[in-house]
């Protein structure tokens, strides 16, 4: 019986940059109704010849396998990582997050993202921009206690992710 | 490099195709590729033939293609041009055939301005190629050309198109030669010899083993076909070939168990079902092949061999899985079957014979033609007769379909003993490609006998292509099976949908004979059993095209038949095995 047990998986996809790779990418995930939890894209080399895609999908171990293979067989693809199942890996995203309030609420919100380790970059009297790096539950965490606090906007990079030690994509 | 500096785009695009081996084109003019057409008017290496729907230059590119091994080439122009050739490219990626697919576009300056004619071929074609290029610079024309056929042709082979503003083929551009290799797309040909050690062991030590090859040993090259006689001579193991697959495996042979899947033959499906080792060479577990997925072959250890490695553990697990092509494989297996020592288990074998044996005296085929003067004709006995008596003829014979019932008569009851002369659309199941792949099958084959199986719906939808047949005189044979019906279509709903035959009647059908006439073709009809032979006969010996409407029983169902849903042994057998039928179940009907 195949097994039908999810799991997430952080899959880091190195391109060539070329017109439409993203297009490519994104429709096959569509297309094969596969989940996108977070896709992040820039160019990595100097020069720009090359991208790096990191994608977070769940499915079934059947279903990774399949994402991983039919994102190999693209034409510009070239190579792709299971970054969740070859070792340790760091991934991170960042968050702005806009908090607006005054008084008790504004100070609290300030103590928590001390604890949290957020900056301030951006304040006026009725407002905090903070900027918050971290894992995802890190920072969905973060954006949680917000909700009570005047939580007003947020904006997400998603994720990137490497591979800890001296192993490369 | 000065001389060349003095080519147009245009130019180059021709001596690129030259240098890919291009010997013939399959296209349609208009506004964006005009420049091409001037070229292509002043040379003559390249030969074009003009299509009359870019649907059927896609097709024809594919019997091409198909029956050759080489890759097809098309020339659509912008918008309207490339839009009409989606099908065809969704066609050829479904079934793995290369072709190379040249689409116009508007200037470079007008892309994105809804230009007159202008239509994002890149993105409409993205999910329908296996790759696709915008060429925007002069200096990326050459390469993407070479690339294009490179890409088409390795790995698993499929459609790319490469679309041309018309300032790219008008202005100077600079020509390089192919490149060897690929930076990023390099597909595995050679297989792992560890995991082909561990594919003969299970093989070796198999009581019911049981071989099933697809399309991919067609698209391997007939050195693969041959490989895979020897191999399967060797082991002494019965072999089942997808529709896909047919002609690999000479079908006279003892060891042929005929197709498998939704319409295969009792003896391979329940062998199928039954086996304990199962080799899949080239065949990618398709819905129609495997059934109901929980019941498909829950015995058996699996070996698949593939050259793309998402076919593999894609809908059934499999313990061995091989990447590489077909051929090499094939040629891998044989050499370590003989030098492994360890004796099959030859007594298993016998038994497992014997029980194959059994399944097949049910003659699964079988069907009941009254031979009485003015009787019916059922379908079968058209094709059994097509067969017999183009037995005689001294041409190398090559089959095309439509889709449909006579689709499956014809992958049943034509026998193909070798690869490349069958090609029918399996993945997309495209009606209307059976008479564009049969014109594009002539043109590359032109003293082979070429024959459409076609259904009366389905020709209907490239019909337009008899002109084309006229124009180069290509004398293909458009056999077509005349039931009044979307047989296909009235099957399922008088099995279920409660024999209510909504919109699948074929109503106000053409006159064959006429129309075959007004397109300067030679039209034949037989109304029964007695005037089938004659006809056919008479088709064989005309050199001109010809349209036989052959009338059929109406009502014939064709069997054996799995329902969507069911399992290899819930097979539901015809008339002549009464009282033998599975049920359907609902989550079947949502199937299709
Ligand atoms: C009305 C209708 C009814 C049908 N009924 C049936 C039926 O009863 N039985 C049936 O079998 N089909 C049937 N089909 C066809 C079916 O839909 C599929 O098209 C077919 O089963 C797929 O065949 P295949 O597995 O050989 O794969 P193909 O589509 O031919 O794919 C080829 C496989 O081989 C691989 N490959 C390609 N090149 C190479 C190489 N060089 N080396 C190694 N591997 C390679 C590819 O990666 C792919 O996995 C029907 C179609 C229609 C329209
Ligand atoms: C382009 C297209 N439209 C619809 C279908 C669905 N379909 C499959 S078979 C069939 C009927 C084909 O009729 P005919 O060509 O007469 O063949 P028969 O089944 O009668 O032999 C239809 C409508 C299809 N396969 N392709
Ligand atoms: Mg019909």
């Amino acid at each position: 019986m195949p097994d039908t047990t999810l799991r997430s998986a952080t899959i880091s996809v190195l391109v060539e940059n070329e017109p439409g790779i993203l297009a490519r990418v994104v429709g096959l995930f569509s297309g094969r109704g596969y989940n996108i939890d977070s896709l992040t894209v820039a160019a990595v080399e100097s020069g720009g010849a090359r991208s790096r895609i990191n994608i977070v999908t769940s499915g079934t171990e059947m279903v990774i396998e399949q994402i991983k293979a039919q994102l190999d067989r693209l034409v510009p693809v070239h190579r792709v990582a299971d970054l969740s199942l070859e070792g340790p890996h760091i991934a991170r995203e960042m968050a702005l997050i806009k908090v607006a309030g005054v008084g008790e609420k504004r100070v609290e919100a300030l103590r928590i993202a001390d604890a949290f380790r957020a900056r301030v970059i951006d304040a006026t009297h009725e407002s905090f921009v903070f900027e918050l790096t971290g894992a995802t539950d890190k920072l969905d965490a973060f954006i949680d206690l917000m909700r009570h606090l005047g939580l007003a906007e947020v904006s997400r990079t998603g994720v990137v992710a490497i591979a800890r030690g001296v192993r490369t994509i | 490099m000065s001389a060349d500096a003095a080519l147009t785009g245009a130019e180059v695009l021709l001596r690129a195709l030259k240098d890919q081996g291009v010997e013939v084109i399959f296209g349609y003019p208009g506004g964006a590729v005009l420049p091409i057409y001037d070229a292509l008017f002043q040379q003559n290496a390249i030969r074009h033939v003009l299509v009359r729907h870019e649907q059927g230059a896609v097709h024809a590119a594919e019997g091409y293609a198909r029956s050759t091994g080489k890759v097809g080439v098309v020339l659509v122009t912008s918008g309207p041009g490339a839009t009409n050739a989606v099908t065809g490219l969704t066609d050829a990626l479904m079934d793995s055939i290369p072709v190379v697919c040249l689409t116009g576009q508007v200037p470079t300056h007008l892309i994105g301005n809804d230009a007159f004619q202008e239509a994002d071929t890149t993105g409409i074609t993205r999910p329908a190629t296996k790759h696709n290029y915008l060429v925007k610079r002069p200096e990326d024309l050459a390469r993407a050309v070479h690339e294009a056929f490179y890409v088409a042709r390795s790995g698993r082979p499929g459609p790319v198109v490469i679309d041309l503003p018309k300032d790219i083929v008008i202005g100077k551009a600079p020509y390089t030669p192919p490149a060897s290799g690929h930076p990023s797309y390099r597909p595995q040909t050679e297989p792992d010899h560890g995991q082909i050690a561990k594919a003969i062991a299970l093989l070796k030590q198999a009581k019911r083993p049981m071989i099933y090859t697809g399309g991919g040993v067609i698209n391997a090259g007939p050195a693969a076909s041959a490989a895979l006689t020897q191999f399967v001579r060797s082991t002494g193991f019965p072999i089942t070939n997808t529709l896909m697959g047919l002609g690999a495996y000479p079908a006279s042979d003892p060891q042929f168990l005929g197709m498998l899947g939704m319409h295969g033959t009792y003896e391979a499906n329940l062998a199928m079902h039954g086996c304990d080792v199962l080799l899949a060479i080239g065949a990618r577990f398709d819905d129609r092949v495997t059934g109901r997925l929980n019941a498909f072959s829950q015995g058996s250890k699996k070996i698949h061999a593939d050259i793309d490695p998402s076919s593999i553990n894609k809908n059934v697990p499999v313990d061995v899985a091989i990447v590489g092509d077909a051929g090499r494989t094939l040629e891998a297996l044989v050499a370590a079957w003989q030098a492994d020592p360890t004796q099959s288990d030859r007594q298993a074998l016998t038994t497992w014979w014997r029980q194959i044996d059994a399944w097949r005296a049910k003659e699964s085929l079988k069907f009941t033609q009254d031979m009485k003067l003015g009787s019916i004709i059922k379908p079968q006995h058209a094709i059994r007769r097509l067969y017999e008596l183009t037995r005689s003829v001294q041409k190398d014979i090559f089959i095309t379909t439509e889709v449909g019932q006579h689709q499956m008569w014809a992958a049943q009851h034509f026998r193909f003993e070798q690869p490349n002369h069958w090609m029918t659309s399996g993945g997309l199941g495209t009606m209307g490609y059976g008479l564009p792949a049969a014109m594009g099958v002539q043109v590359a084959h032109p003293e082979a006998l070429v024959i459409d199986i076609a259904g009366e719906a389905s020709v209907l939808m490239n019909i337009q292509e008899m002109g084309t047949l006229a124009q180069y005189r290509l004398p293909v044979k458009v056999f077509i099976l005349n039931n009044q019906y979307m047989g296909m279509v009235r099957q399922w709903q008088e099995l279920l949908h409660g024999g209510r035959y909504s919109e699948s009647y074929s109503a106000a059908l053409p006159d064959f004979v006429k129309l075959a006439d007004s397109f300067h073709a030679v039209g034949l009809r037989a109304e029964s059993v007695d005037q089938l032979d004659d006809v056919i006969r008479e088709m064989l010996t005309i050199d001109r095209a010809v349209i036989a409407d052959i009338a059929v029983d109406p009502k014939e169902n064709c069997f054996p038949m799995i329902p969507s849903g069911a399992a290899h042994n819930e097979m539901i057998l015809g008339a002549e095995h009464e009282g033998e039928a599975a049920g359907i179940t609902d989550e079947g009907l949502v199937l299709v």
